[in-house]
């Protein structure tokens, strides 16, 4: 057990140096929301306000509505981060080194997933600073129900990080993540718009949307950024969890996974 | 036994249901009355009225329900604890706003199809007088000790100025386009006139009935020809009013004494009139279009619940139950 410790705590070590060591790319991390935030919802002002919808209780402006969708646009795109990572780790050689442990696999992976939550939640963190700064507040209790949403949608989103890196053999390929992956991922959900405005549209648009498990992650968000609990996203966004680590699990397995891949 | 007259008193006070305030919102479309429950902010009875309820006003004891039900060309009196209209008041043709004398027996009716102002004897059932003003009259006020009463006119732009003892006009003054609402504040040393068209509120000086002050609007991302001031209502102590901005879907916060906007808060579509609650540390706003009514906490200036009640609501008024 000991030995599992030691493993988690170096690998969420690994990580947190790698994330203090590139600041750009935490200020990065940063900048990308809060020029939605700032520039994107300021343009696409709704100062009419956006129907009520729960969790809301009344009108709200559009930044007001955008927010946990950007706190999940954080957490997607450091899953998917920590997927490059993790094919830039493949590709120097290092993990190479992390899988020759004698820890069972798994255990690695979900070490490495804790560790890229962690510093997901710090970033989320710290971008509600940022905007509570610009007047968007959500209730104060709303920070500390937050919480473990983000863990559960951090842990979502790292799976799927992994997942993919299971497929990806070259950094070159990375761009494909950002085009098949991310941009559909949210633009395909409720983070910039709610679901009925796209069902007035499409209503193929809409089925996709409400299949999209990271629509359910920044519904999770949204209802407890408001101190409430939404157990339909809560039961979607375990579920894609639970795949998408089975997947990686799958992807990370030398028999079938990566060696068959590559034999 | 101390115990145990303890538990007997909060078990007493357990089985007494708890006395919430309510708020009465009229619903223009729906010829209804909402009565929202101001402790859980939910709509807790819908009673009937007559067509188009548009004014809506308490007697000074809270017994009476005075409603302008515009279509039916009447007042009517409701009894507040069954809903059960109990007469109709003369009023003249399409009443669409009133206000209650400190007296608290004469009504002093808006009719706006004909150009005058109408005064009943609640009473007595009978009109006591007909005073003509200008087209389309709308905004009525009552000054606190009762000697002026103000009658707006939309299509004139005026406030028009009658001495409650004679019931004759003695000033009439020019306001911005459409006024719609008008109150006395500052124990009568102001009147106040919101003109919706013109986008303005003007503050006259009773006195002199002169011009004192004017306050224009302007919300941010919003075309001014939508910033439309309409019901307004004062804070405790006068300190602020806030003002309706109609279909801006914003409510702004007026310093009375520097007659400066401080803020806008968002609410409902196109956002009408507004009553407070006892303590006026909130604000409920009936939104039109949208059909509901926005809470605000007045101490944080943000809307914190908005209401569904019936279609197109017009005018809210308090009543305590206790």
């Amino acid at each position: 057990m000991t030995g599992h410790l030691t493993a988690l705590r170096a690998i969420i070590l690994r990580e947190a140096l790698r994330f203090v060591h590139q600041r750009e790319r935490f200020v990065a991390a940063l900048v990308r929301p809060l020029v939605w935030l700032l520039v994107f919802a300021a343009g696409f002002r709704a100062a009419l306000g956006v129907s009520i919808i729960p969790p809301y209780q009344t009108y709200i402006t559009y930044e007001t509505y955008i927010v946990p969708g950007l706190c999940g646009m954080i957490m997607l795109f450091n899953g998917m981060q920590s997927s490059l990572s993790l094919v830039y780790d493949r590709e120097t050689g290092s993990m190479k080194l992390l899988l020759t442990s004698p820890l069972p696999r798994w255990w690695l992976l979900f070490s490495k997933l804790v560790g890229s939550t962690a510093i997901s939640i710090l970033q989320v963190y710290a971008f509600l600073a940022i905007a509570g700064a610009f007047g968007i507040t959500p209730p104060w209790k709303g920070y500390l129900t937050l919480f473990p949403a983000l863990v559960v949608v951090g842990l979502m989103l790292g799976a799927l990080g992994l997942v993919l890196s299971s497929f990806i053999k070259q950094l070159e390929n990375f761009a494909g993540v950002m085009n098949f992956v991310i941009f559909p991922m949210f633009f395909l959900s409720s983070a910039l718009y709610p679901l009925w405005k796209m069902a007035e549209s499409s209503e193929l648009l809409y089925t996709i949307c409400a299949l999209n498990p990271f629509t359910h992650a920044v519904e999770l968000l949204r209802f407890a950024l408001y101190g409430q609990f939404n157990a339909a996203a809560l039961g979607w966004t375990l579920l894609a969890t639970v795949v998408f680590t089975c997947g990686a699990i799958y992807g990370y397995d030398p028999a079938r996974g990566l060696k068959g891949r590559k034999g | 036994m101390k115990t145990m007259t303890a538990l007997v008193t909060i078990l007493t006070l357990a089985a007494v249901p708890a006395l919430a305030d309510e708020i009465w919102v009229t619903n223009e479309k729906d010829d209804t009355v909402s009565v929202i429950d101001i402790e859980t902010l939910e709509v807790i009875k819908t009673y009937p009225t007559g067509e188009r309820p548009r004014g809506i006003t308490f007697s000074k004891d809270f017994s009476h329900l005075y409603i302008c039900a515009s279509d039916s060309d009447a007042v009517q009196v409701m009894d507040p604890e069954t809903g059960e209209i109990l007469h109709d008041l003369p009023s003249g043709e399409d009443p669409e706003q009133f206000v209650l004398h400190p007296d608290d027996v004469h009504l002093y009716i808006a009719n706006e199809d004909d150009a005058i102002t109408t005064v009943v004897d609640t009473r007595s059932r009978k009109v006591v007088a007909q005073i003509d003003v200008g087209v389309e009259p709308e905004g009525m006020a009552v000054s606190p000790d009762g000697k002026i009463a103000i009658t707006t006119s939309e299509t004139t732009n005026m406030a028009h100025w009658i001495d409650t003892e004679t019931q004759q006009l003695f000033a009439n003054t020019l306001v911005d386009s459409r006024p719609r609402h008008a109150e006395f504040i500052k124990d009568g040393a102001e009147m106040w006139v919101s003109s919706e068209i013109g986008g303005t509120i003007t503050v006259f000086d009773t006195a002199t009935q002169t011009e004192k002050a004017k306050i224009a609007f302007e919300v941010k991302g919003v075309h001014p020809d939508r910033v439309q001031p309409v019901g307004f209502e004062f804070t405790a102590g006068d300190s602020h009013a806030y003002v309706a901005l109609g279909p801006s879907n914003h409510v702004a916060v007026v310093n009375a004494d520097t007659y400066e906007v401080e803020d806008y808060i968002l609410v409902g579509r196109r956002v009408w009139h507004m009553e407070f609650n006892r303590d006026r540390s909130r604000l409920f706003t009936t939104n039109g279009v949208s059909g509901d009514v926005t809470v605000i906490d007045v101490a944080n200036r943000e809307a914190i619940k908005s209401i569904k009640v019936g279609r197109f609501p017009w005018g809210a008024a308090f009543r305590p139950t206790e």
